[in-house]
């Protein structure tokens, strides 16, 4: 029997710590990416500029909530929230403790891999929406990259599944006791973070996004909250990548003396900062390398990743 | 092989060095706190200085309004009856929005009247606020140039001096004692 109440508990908290979370990144970014700059970043709003988020949130919602006559409406609203929906429907089944998950479905995996799919329908439906061209400029970019990589992160994942012998995140997480899957699954570790970059729209892969040629993107024509969906839809991707190396690859929340939750923070936390590093560094690639990148290179090393797991896992079984 | 193996190490690379400014101080200045060092030439706000007896060191001699590329000073010349006809202006103003500080100005001044100070405070909510007159640029005090007073080495005659009193000043030649 399933206890409601803990479950609402669950829910609430994961609920309002994520989305917290992903407010409050858009300031650790913008800190982070400052120091790297040897700048200070914003560091006025409150103490060391904590309160940043917080004043961007009352300056979107006092800017004009315009929607261009030209978009087509019903579309253009809902977008943002699928954005943001499909993100935190992903965290159902992230498990931070062993009882702290919502939903600790026997098909974990396949749950994000789908969330994480949907996700693309809002960058391409936003763009279309938009009916500007930068904007499904944007979208036809973000069509052919999530196409390319969708398929190699599912790929790099399952290598984590054969040794696991479980799509349930929590056993995945049980099968690192002794081991973390970065060890054995090095090639699918590298191939999932880069497909999850892709996924994210984060550098070196945010061709969707590229300010530098398309304005914004696929949002180009979004502004006030809408807009601030997505740049929170955005982070919530970052978050869940995150959380989504340290459970496949980096043994979730096992570690020794501190408790699990501060072991999952932790480690969360170190891959936000790696990917936020990423971003200061890398340069944005051209989009017709990401592709070939992603069909010549990284697909071909996950199937023989796959093929090696696979074929290692069978010759143990006897 | 070799190249590949080039590029993910260049990469890593990439992002050990950025990594590394974590622990470096930031450049940043952080300006209404922190005050900049502005030295002491500095080209900042224009000021009208006095000499070190207390009068107004402009002769209105228009030099720095010709001088000025963007045509931001504009004053009217008048004599002084009292101080045996010295010339002073009647009005001086400065059009602080039109001003690209370039010191011209400064450079053109035979008396060192105007001159540029290390001030950039010069924020005003209404355009015409940045019209300076007069009285909000003249300084009591000498500037960068403390002892220099144009009519005490200038051959002109003025109230308590005649010609020939200046400092450095040999008294004025007799010319018909010059005869040959």
């Amino acid at each position: 029997m399933i206890d409601w109440s803990r479950t609402a508990l669950t829910i609430v908290v994961i609920l309002g710590g994520v989305l917290t979370l992903a407010g409050m990144l858009i300031w650790v970014e913008r800190r982070l990416l400052g120091i790297w700059q040897e700048r200070y970043g914003p560091n006025r709003v409150g103490p060391g500029g904590l309160l940043q988020s917080l004043a961007d949130m009352i300056k979107m919602f006092a800017k004009e909530d315009w929607i261009p006559p030209f978009a087509d409406k019903v579309v253009f609203v809902l977008t943002p929230a699928i954005v943001v929906i499909t993100a935190l429907m992903s965290f159902a089944v992230v498990p931070i403790t062993p009882g702290f998950v919502i939903a600790d479905l026997n098909m974990g995996i396949l749950f994000f891999l789908a969330m994480s799919s949907l996700a693309a329908y809002s960058v391409i439906i936003g763009g279309w929406a938009s009916n500007s061209k930068f904007a499904f400029l944007g979208s036809l970019r973000a069509i052919a990259q999530l196409l390319s990589y969708e398929v190699f992160m599912g790929l790099s994942v399952m290598g984590a599944v054969l040794l696991a012998g479980s799509f349930n995140l929590s056993e995945i997480v049980e099968a690192q006791r002794h081991l973390w899957f970065v060890v054995p699954q090095f090639l699918g570790f590298l191939g999932f973070f880069m497909a999850g970059l892709a996924e994210a729209h984060r550098t070196p892969f945010d061709m969707p996004e590229a300010e530098a040629e398309l304005v914004a993107g696929y949002h180009a024509e979004y502004s006030g909250m809408k807009f601030g969906m997505f740049f929170v839809g955005e982070y919530l991707s970052v978050i869940l990548l995150s959380a989504m190396i340290v459970i496949l690859f980096f043994g979730g929340w096992l570690g020794p003396w501190l408790p699990p939750v501060v072991w999952f923070f932790l480690k969360t936390s170190i891959f936000i900062v790696l990917i936020f590093l990423i971003r200061a560094t890398w340069p944005r690639v051209r989009f017709d390398q990401l592709l070939s990148f992603g069909w010549k290179v990284v697909m071909p090393l996950a199937l023989i990743n796959l093929l090696v797991t696979g074929g290692v896992v069978l010759w143990k079984a006897g | 092989m070799m190249k590949t193996w080039k590029y993910i190490r260049d990469l890593v690379l990439g992002l050990w060095i950025v990594f590394k400014r974590t622990f470096t101080k930031p450049v940043t200045v952080q300006y209404p706190e922190e005050r900049p060092y502005l030295p002491p030439r500095w080209r900042g706000r224009i000021v009208l200085t006095r000499d070190p007896d207390g009068e107004e060191r402009c002769v209105a001699c228009y030099l720095c309004a010709v001088a000025c590329p963007v045509d931001c000073i504009a004053l009217q010349a008048t004599e002084d009856p009292t101080a045996h006809e010295r010339r002073y202006p009647e009005f001086f103003r400065i059009n602080f929005s039109r001003c690209i500080y370039c010191g011209y100005c400064e450079d053109a001044c035979p008396t060192y009247a105007i001159q540029l100070v290390p001030d950039f405070e010069q924020s005003e909510y209404a355009r015409r606020n940045m019209v300076y007159e007069k009285e909000d640029l003249l300084i009591s005090g000498t500037g960068k140039y403390h002892g220099y007073n144009f009519y005490r080495v200038a051959g002109v005659k003025v109230l308590d001096k005649d010609k020939g009193q200046a400092e450095y000043e040999l008294p004025p030649v007799d010319v018909r004692s010059l005869m040959p």
